[in-house]
């Protein structure tokens, strides 16, 4: 293409039947995927923003807890699978609405639109990212609530279930806080969105942890873990359909 | 190459375009100027497929819009008064992570970043973060960025707010060498001199329509804020 200065009246180049621009691919799926979520670790991991105020908020939540139930080993059974998801989702909110905040404030979640990707592999990357962090956070706190309730949190099937929760959670966590990133008042309106949709995960999420936690036998949560597994399908599923939507202006 | 004719949006009950034509041709510079409010950002945030029309047709490269904008997004590039950066990556890191997302290939990446980087004068900052550049570095590495995949069509949204002299002339070489040769490119600025220095045409957009678009050929640089205030009826001009 060569500099060509014209007048208005200069006919246009393009035209409804020609194609003066060639048709390129987008980035394959999984790239775009990759690429996000590289950004989002690379970033967090040098500012460390996110994940230093979730794990404070974390440490502070467990210490609090711990410290009011220090000589009552009873209490101490019957509240940790609440104090355990309780923070994980409050955590989990402090983070989530910093990661698309930032993309906003900066612009750059225009130039992630802009790219020639899918918008779900976009949602996607995102996912990645923040699940990686909530995760993180939520290892800490099965770990101090390990130590400091003196309960054993860290076996396989209550890994699988926080794992599953967590899924479900950054999903639609993530979602929403695309949605809610655009409003003034975003820190308080993503709770507020939140957590209506959160409810089956969360109520699927504290019955099996505690049937796990007492011993019962499979028969008394396997269906609050199949339950878990299918919304988070539902999440996912729903969330790759609307993100395109979401962040259309 | 940018085909635009009865664009309206409108936002709730407000319009801002109202039965938009503009037309650009391949390579063609234009200027759009136009007060605060009058739809140049909303202009460009459409033809960047980041916001759809109301109303109208608008068509890059013969692709309509929004509904072909998957063929069109990796001919587009776009500077905007934001840096649409990351200030926690460094300047090669933004590079790379827009490489990855364009899809360039990786063989040819790293040695396109370099170049890029030395052609705006970033090359000895590469590894420093976003966040300790100033707003004239940011401005460079954004320009970088916008052309990183060598798109056809470049949308300039003020890129010189918030820059001080001799960082705005930093950029006008910057544009001149790197950018816009051989480009088809929309800029909006409220800077009608340098509107008119560097474009081959100026468009005024006022009251949602295009009230003035002329060849800078056919005016002289001093005349263009005496034919700006008539187009939008302005009490003063720069």
């Amino acid at each position: 293409m060569t500099v060509n200065p014209t007048g208005p009246t200069k006919k246009p180049a393009a035209s409804a039947d020609s194609q003066t621009v060639q048709r390129r691919p987008l980035t394959p799926y999984m790239r775009a995927v990759g690429a996000v979520a590289w950004k989002d670790l690379r970033a967090e991991l040098r500012s460390r923003e996110m994940i230093t105020s979730m794990v404070l908020f974390t440490v502070m939540t467990v210490m609090v807890f711990s410290l009011a139930l220090e000589l009552d080993a009873e209490a101490r059974k019957s509240t940790v699978v609440g104090v355990l998801w309780v923070t994980v989702v409050f955590a989990g909110t402090l983070g989530l609405s910093r990661s698309l905040a930032a993309e906003k404030d900066r612009g750059s979640l225009d130039a992630l639109l802009l790219a020639p990707v899918e918008r779900s592999a976009l949602f996607f990357g995102k996912v990645i990212g923040n699940l990686i962090f909530v995760l993180l956070v939520a290892l800490v706190l099965m770990v101090l609530l390990t130590v400091l309730f003196n309960i054993t949190l860290i076996e396989p099937l209550l890994v699988l279930i926080v794992i599953l929760g967590t899924v479900g959670f950054t999903t639609v966590g993530t979602l929403l806080s695309s949605m809610s990133v655009h409003a003034r008042a975003r820190e308080t309106l993503l709770p507020i969105l939140l957590m209506p949709v959160m409810m089956p995960v969360l109520i699927s999420a504290v019955r099996a942890s505690s049937a796990i936690l007492d011993d019962l036998p499979s028969s008394e949560w396997i269906a609050e873990l199949r339950m878990l597994a299918v919304v988070d399908v539902v999440f996912l599923l729903g969330a790759y359909l609307l993100f395109g939507f979401v962040v259309e202006e | 190459m940018i085909e635009v004719r009865g664009l309206v949006k409108t936002f709730g009950l407000t319009p801002v375009l109202r039965g938009l034509d503009l037309n650009v041709a391949r390579g063609e510079f234009v200027a759009l100027l136009g007060p605060n409010g009058s739809g140049k950002t909303t202009l460009l945030r459409i033809l960047g497929a980041l916001s759809r029309p109301t109303q109208g047709i608008v068509r890059i490269g013969g692709w309509d819009l929004p509904a072909e904008a998957d063929y069109v997004r990796r001919q587009l590039g776009v500077v905007s008064h934001l840096p649409l950066l990351y200030d926690m990556l460094t300047a090669e890191e933004n590079l790379l992570f827009f490489a990855r997302l364009y899809d360039l290939p990786p063989e040819t990446r790293r040695e396109q970043i370099d170049m890029l980087l030395n052609r705006v004068g970033l090359r000895r900052r590469a590894r420093d973060v976003v966040r300790t550049f100033s707003r004239g570095m940011q401005q460079r590495l954004a320009i970088a960025r916008a052309i990183l995949h060598d798109p056809a069509v470049l949308l300039l949204d003020e890129p010189y707010t918030g820059l001080d002299q001799d960082a705005a002339a930093l950029l006008d070489d910057l544009l001149r060498e790197v950018a816009i040769a051989g480009r088809t490119v929309i800029m909006t600025t409220h800077d009608l001199r340098r509107g008119h220095a560097l474009a081959d045409r100026v468009a005024v957009l006022s009251r949602g329509k295009i009230a003035l678009d002329v060849p800078t050929a056919e005016i002289a640089a001093d005349d263009l804020p005496r034919l700006y205030a008539d187009a939008t009826g302005a009490a003063t001009t720069r």
